[in-house]
């Protein structure tokens, strides 16, 4: 391994950030697609080369650019986002129904042994997916003919499913998360789905414990143990050792257990990060301090992490996507905020340090191991 | 058939993506109208296809305004002819991202 390249996706433009396995000294190339928001850039397993990137704005809708050189270069593919069939109705948020309509591209997730197939997660929620390398795409309308469908309602930023997590021993299976319907999970290849949010608990609906309508804001995996899924909810950080059958509550000795992102360490998969913020109202860290938290214990007991970050005077936020991890034999921690910051810590979270400071808010971070 | 030269204009996003330097000069076979602008538009560019009109309904995209000759036509059927100077090459067709925001 020789270095890492983090992609960074803001509401102005794209930026890659490079650097050797010191993480010390960085590049930083960009803005790529300036003025655009950029919802995510992700780069195939099977070959760094080949990188994704969700690009849309309120003018001109979604565009998704593909690069096949690591970033230099970049060619505008498929943006036809056709729900499949009759779309129906979905809630909004004053509970009336309205018709689904797509929106943007919220996050793009290479499979893990073929570049040119590429899942697409979409507002309003609903998954996608393209063999052709982004040329053309297809609704896995499995998901959305979800007999809750028609109950699922948007969260605040919109009814969007924003995470996919591919099972690395079994292609057929995947894990998805929608704000504000709650996990689902296929063991098909798509074809069918069901909701996973046993053990959840919203106090923001009126079914606590119901089946659908959690506000997931992520979900994590190490890809050694599959079956063990992190979950940062709107409330509460989760964890589940069946696949999603069954949740309990993880929160611990968090100061706050509201926040967006989650984690897994790359190397030791009982070692998990989150941001906690303050509350669902102030979308800002607690006592204005930025603090990563960590447990080495898989949940439940936590640890601050606060070398190198703003211990005063910080407002800003970090959304769902806006944290990754690399595979360095010391792996490195990252994460974007909405103040332009782009943080690593180069060992494991001990200490941290701004890669750069003044980038368009951010929203999304992913990092890739070179070799 | 006639075949019209047509000069249509696009906003800085769209040029960047669609790879052109000013003007667009395109060849637009019998009435010329939004839609067979449009058309020969994203034939000529297809990465400019959903960028305009929406994809599959090939509506206006709500935030896309069209201007020919100081007017609005933007409301105006997508099968209404442009204006005679539009279609003769005199005026450009203007494909306008909307004014908005604070």
């Amino acid at each position: 391994m020789t270095g890492v390249r983090v992609l960074v996706g803001t509401r102005k433009g794209a930026f890659i950030l490079t650097s050797d396995g010191a993480r010390t000294n960085w590049e930083i190339d960009g803005p790529h697609f300036p003025g655009w928001e950029i919802y995510h850039v992700k780069g195939s397993p099977a070959d760094p080369d080949r990188i994704y990137v969700s690009q849309s704005g309120g003018w001109f809708g979604q565009l998704i650019q593909r690069s096949d050189d690591g970033g230099r270069t970049w060619n505008a593919v498929g943006n036809e986002f056709t729900y499949e069939g009759d779309a129906g109705t979905h809630q909004f948020f004053d509970g009336t129904a309205v018709p689904w309509k797509f929106t943007r591209v919220w996050h793009l997730e290479p499979a893990l042994d073929d570049p040119d197939t590429v899942f697409a997660g979409v507002e309003d929620a609903a998954l996608f997916r393209s063999v052709d390398g982004g040329g053309s795409w297809q609704e896995l309308v499995g998901l959305r003919g979800h007999g809750t469908g028609p109950s699922w309602q948007p969260g605040a930023g919109g009814m969007c499913l924003h995470t996919i997590l591919l099972d690395p021993r079994d292609a057929a299976r995947m894990t998805v998360a929608i704000s504000a319907a709650g996990a689902f999970r296929t063991d098909d290849t798509g074809k069918s789905w069901r909701a996973i949010n046993h053990g959840l608990r919203s106090e923001g609906i009126p079914d606590q414990d119901a089946e659908v309508g959690h506000c997931v804001h992520h979900l994590a995996m190490h890809p050694s143990r599959p079956d063990t899924l992190f979950m940062q909810k709107h409330w509460d950080v989760m964890r589940s050792d069946d696949g999603g059958e069954n949740w309990r509550e993880i929160s611990g000795n968090l100061p706050t257990d509201f926040g967006f992102v989650v984690d897994v360490h790359a190397h030791e998969p009982e070692t998990i990060y989150v941001v906690p913020i303050t509350s669902d109202y102030l979308h800002v860290p607690m006592d204005a301090r930025l603090r990563v938290y960590r447990s080495r214990s898989g949940g439940d007991e936590w640890e601050p992490l606060t070398r190198g970050l703003p211990q005063e005077h910080c407002y800003v936020n970090v959304l769902r996507d806006a944290m990754a991890v690399d595979s360095l034999d010391e792996c490195g921690i990252y994460f974007g905020t909405t103040g332009g910051q782009v943080y690593v810590s180069p060992d494991g979270g001990d200490t941290w340090a701004p890669i750069v400071r003044d980038l368009p808010a951010v929203l999304s971070v992913e990092v890739q191991t070179l070799p | 058939m006639t075949t019209h030269s047509v000069r249509v204009v696009l906003p800085a996003h769209l040029r960047v993506l669609g790879r052109v330097d000013g003007e667009v000069v395109l060849a637009v076979d019998g009435p010329v109208t939004q839609r067979s602008v449009l058309d020969a538009l994203e034939l000529r560019h297809p990465m400019l296809r959903g960028t305009i009109r929406e994809h599959v309904t090939l509506h206006r995209r709500p935030m896309v305004r069209f201007f020919a000759c100081e007017e609005d036509v933007s409301l105006e059927s997508p099968d209404a002819e442009l204006p005679d100077a539009v279609a003769t090459g005199r005026e450009p067709f203007f494909v306008i991202g909307a004014i908005a925001g604070g």
